[in-house]
């Protein structure tokens, strides 16, 4: 049945009522969910964990010499891999938790996000290297494939190529010592 | 004591709002002339008890009395006066309260300035202010109450959160929340039209002038937030499209969009539903951000009050003013005469152009703020939306506008051709496209895009002016006369207009920036932007509640020294929380902008920016404010369309 055209522009008229009751009843179960824990508007999550590490690649910063999917595939311990960049403060607050952890015997693998060589070879040189391998992402390609969306971030790659856990933000004493350092037993 | 007093004043207050509310409508509906006479008294009234309630907290806060819950949570005795009185509402609580004292002004206002309108509608707009206040009264007076006492009363605050120490943010939220509640005026306006079933070119003039202090209001608001960020959280940024932001960028979009479309209502009588539509989603929008902000359904960095329990009172509110509006408008928007139809090409064409477009972006800003938590809900994902969306969504939509903007008030009302509007541009469009042209060849593509608009907007703002003072056509004394004799609302769109292209230009700039992150010990220097930058000194001093670390920088240009720039640190013991406090030199063509670091090993990180044309984004808010200020100056919006007045009820003997 058509409808007249006054029906139809009542029903336009109508439509912004609409619209708002369901905005509301949508806010109105997420403030339930969050009462209940099951909603937690800060976690900064990755759809990688659980899943193998992406493609990608990543190029030559030397020191290091760039590694990409392959790399990470067949290992004899997991691995860190730590996005950063000597352009970002909160790294350099993590770099010192990154050298503990190194000299810890933890392998740690680097992507210096949009980063130049100079830069960065300049940092590490003067404030220590606490990365087993090193590569660079100029373009930005690699942050993408991993779904980053700042840094600094790391993820935790078990042996055979799966990431196990993420952190979007530094690193700190806490969650290395709460977090980090059992999930390594876990998966050494 | 004068807590109690406080409390004893917020809860009069409310009785008094929600009384404000029922006889004000009671005496518009009967036409009863007693009542429509104490509608004003009323809202008189009512702003004396909530300003009574709020200088009782501000005295509460400035004499330190810890046995009020909310003063022993949110300061403390050491910190300067000045901080201590704008504390007030650095909290929930008190901005709450802060809330209500703007919404009661807002209805004094109308009682003190609305002599120009019929009294029914007078009352009616009061009324509705009534109610809204009523409302959030009851909110301040029971889930948030600010007067609440603690035993026994510590002996010291827990401190006020250290960001807020800053001059910028303490006169922050008075400013916007006289934007975000000065648009429930405009509310009360289109309520009280659906109620009457009336809208007419009397309205449209009305309703403007006060959508119109709203919005300069707002836009300083956000420009004041977006300043503050760029120079206190060290890291250069300026807008970050964080929820909070985008919370207050929706209502000055639509609020944008309202200012133009109440234009269309008064000279066409066209675009009346819409334009109620928009004053209702305006100050909607106003009340969701707040929701959003205070419930903590968003993850941004703005941590307030995360709170559900206050998030279910908020968004009941937000429900109480929003579904009986909407509910109000389905049923009586029909009822409004339908607009005529009316040429693309003129005037109107060109403001539902801009309509269409702000509401564009505002729609897709809205989606993007809203998609998480809402792709939460529905598929259980957990995702972020960020910068890169915004600036590809909203981009093609400003572009435009952008375009647009200078042709809109070339064009004639009803029907116009846009050949002579493209003839009084010409000019401007030639120097935007030489602009163009050296900016893509000297710098990146979308700063060029960046300089070509913005000279477009504020050439085309010259042109329009020009021509209406025919500039260079006649002699140029006959030119200036004219200038002094143009409608203030004309000039004050021209100066808006440019405005905007003063912020383009900044922004663009922004895209320019070069910044470097190093590691200095004092006598160290390096060359960076063409200037040679010197780590002179690095000194502790103490404060009133912090203990400063001050770096001394000399940047020198050709052998000169041009700034000596002081970055610190500072850290509050009680917060146990650092504060960066940036150094910036500006000559408003560049920023030389330096943040401290983390220090260690006798030396600290130096963040270097070079921010060309930086202060022109807010310069440019500025400018877009004084425009809507110098068109609030128009007579014409102060004097009602004497046409279409009814007379007055209170005038006839009751």
């Amino acid at each position: 049945m058509p409808l007249t055209l006054a029906t139809r522009r009542r029903l336009m008229l109508a439509a912004p009522l609409g619209l708002a009751a369901i905005g509301g009843f949508g806010f109105l179960r997420l403030l339930d969910r969050m009462q209940t824990g099951r909603y937690d508007p800060h976690a900064v999550p990755n759809f990688l964990v659980g899943h193998p590490v992406p493609p990608f690649t990543t190029t030559a910063a030397p020191p290091g010499a760039g590694f990409s999917t392959a790399d990470l595939q067949n290992l004899p311990q997991p691995v860190l891999v730590n996005f950063f960049a000597s352009w970002c403060v909160p790294c350099r607050a993590e770099h010192t938790l990154l050298m503990q952890l190194q000299s810890q015997g933890v392998a740690i693998w680097g992507i210096a996000y949009e980063d130049s060589e100079a830069a960065m070879a300049g940092l590490l040189a003067a404030q220590g290297n606490p990365y087993a391998r090193l590569g660079a992402d100029k373009t930005g390609a690699a942050a993408i494939a991993w779904g980053i969306s700042g840094v600094p971030e790391s993820f935790l790659v078990d042996r055979g190529g799966v990431i196990r856990w993420h952190i979007g933000g530094p690193l700190s004493a806490e969650t290395i010592a709460g977090t980090l350092e059992p999930l390594l037993r876990k998966y050494a | 004591m004068i807590p109690e007093l406080g409390n004893f004043a917020l809860a009069l207050a409310c009785c008094l709002a929600l009384t404000q509310a029922v006889l004000s409508l009671l005496g518009a509906e009967g036409r009863d002339a007693r009542l429509l006479a104490a509608a004003p008294a009323l809202a008189f009234g009512q702003l004396i008890a909530v300003g009574t309630a709020f200088l009782a907290l501000v005295w509460s806060n400035v004499v330190s009395d810890f046995s009020v819950r909310n003063i022993a949570e949110n300061s403390q005795s050491q910190a300067p006066l000045f901080y201590r009185i704008t504390g007030t509402w650095g909290n929930h609580d008190g901005s709450i309260l802060l809330w209500c004292l703007v919404l009661a002004l807002c209805g004094a206002a109308i009682a003190a300035f609305g002599g120009n309108l019929p009294s029914a509608l007078r009352a009616r707009v009061i009324g509705v202010l009534g109610a809204v206040a009523a409302g959030f009264l009851l909110f301040a007076l029971t889930a948030s109450n600010a007067f609440t006492r603690v035993w026994p009363p510590p002996m010291q605050g827990q401190g006020m959160n250290a960001l807020l120490q800053d001059p910028a943010l303490a006169v922050h939220p008075p400013i916007l929340y006289l934007g975000y509640v000065g648009f429930s005026v405009p509310f009360a306006f289109a309520i009280a039209a659906l109620i009457e079933g009336r809208v007419d070119a009397a309205w449209g003039r009305w309703v403007r002038p006060w959508a119109l202090v709203s919005w300069c209001f707002l836009t300083c608001g956000i420009a004041l937030g977006s300043w503050w960020a760029y120079y206190d959280l060290g890291w250069g940024g300026f807008w970050f499209w964080d929820p909070v932001e985008n919370s207050s960028l929706l209502p000055w979009l639509t609020g944008t969009a309202l200012l133009h479309s109440a234009i269309v209502v008064e000279k066409r009588e066209a675009l009346k539903t819409w334009t109620i539509l928009l004053a209702i989603a305006t100050f909607a929008l106003s009340l969701c951000g707040t929701f959003l902000t205070r419930s903590g359904i968003l993850n941004s960095v703005h941590a307030f009050a995360n709170d559900p329990e206050r998030g279910l009172f908020i968004l009941a509110l937000l429900g109480l003013v929003v579904v009986p509006s909407l509910f109000l408008f389905a049923l009586r928007a029909p009822v409004l005469s339908p607009s005529g139809m009316f040429a693309i090409l003129s005037r109107e064409g060109a403001l539902v152009l801009n309509n269409i477009l702000l509401c564009s972006i505002a729609a897709v800003v809205l989606t993007g703020t809203l998609y998480p938590p809402f792709a939460n809900l529905i598929g259980g994902v957990q995702l972020s939306v960020g910068a890169p969306f915004f600036d590809a969504t909203v981009l093609p939509l400003a572009a435009p506008l952008i375009l647009a903007m200078p042709l809109g008030p070339m064009l004639s009302w009803k029907r116009a051709a846009l050949g002579p509007a493209l003839l009084r541009l010409w000019w401007a469009a030639l120097v935007a496209a030489v602009v163009g042209v050296i900016a893509a060849l000297g710098w990146h593509g979308v700063a060029a895009l960046g300089f070509v608009g913005s000279a477009w907007l504020i050439l085309g703002a010259a042109a329009d002016l020009g021509s209406r003072i025919r500039l260079f056509r006649i002699p140029l004394g006959e030119s200036f006369s004219r200038l002094a004799g143009l409608p203030t609302s004309a000039l004050g769109a021209a100066i808006a207009h440019a405005g905007l292209g003063v912020t383009i230009a900044g922004i663009a700039g922004m895209t320019l920036a070069t910044q470097r992150v190093t590691f200095l010990h004092p006598g160290q220097s390096l060359d960076f932007a063409g200037d040679h930058w010197t780590l002179q000194s690095l000194v502790d001093q103490p404060g009133p509640d912090y203990v400063a670390r001050t770096a001394t920088l000399l940047v020198s240009r050709d052998g000169r020294t041009i700034a000596v720039l002081h970055p610190s640190e500072r850290a509050f013991p009680v917060q146990r929380t650092d504060v960066t406090d940036t150094a910036i030199r500006t000559d408003f063509l560049v920023d030389l902008y330096t943040a401290l670091g983390s220090v260690h090993d006798g030396g600290a990180e130096v963040r270097l920016r070079y921010d060309p044309l930086a202060p022109w984004i807010w310069l440019g808010a500025l400018v877009m404010a004084a425009g809507g200020g110098l068109s609030l100056a128009d007579r014409r919006l102060r004097i009602g369309a004497p046409a279409k007045r009814e007379p007055r009820v209170a005038q006839v003997s009751a």
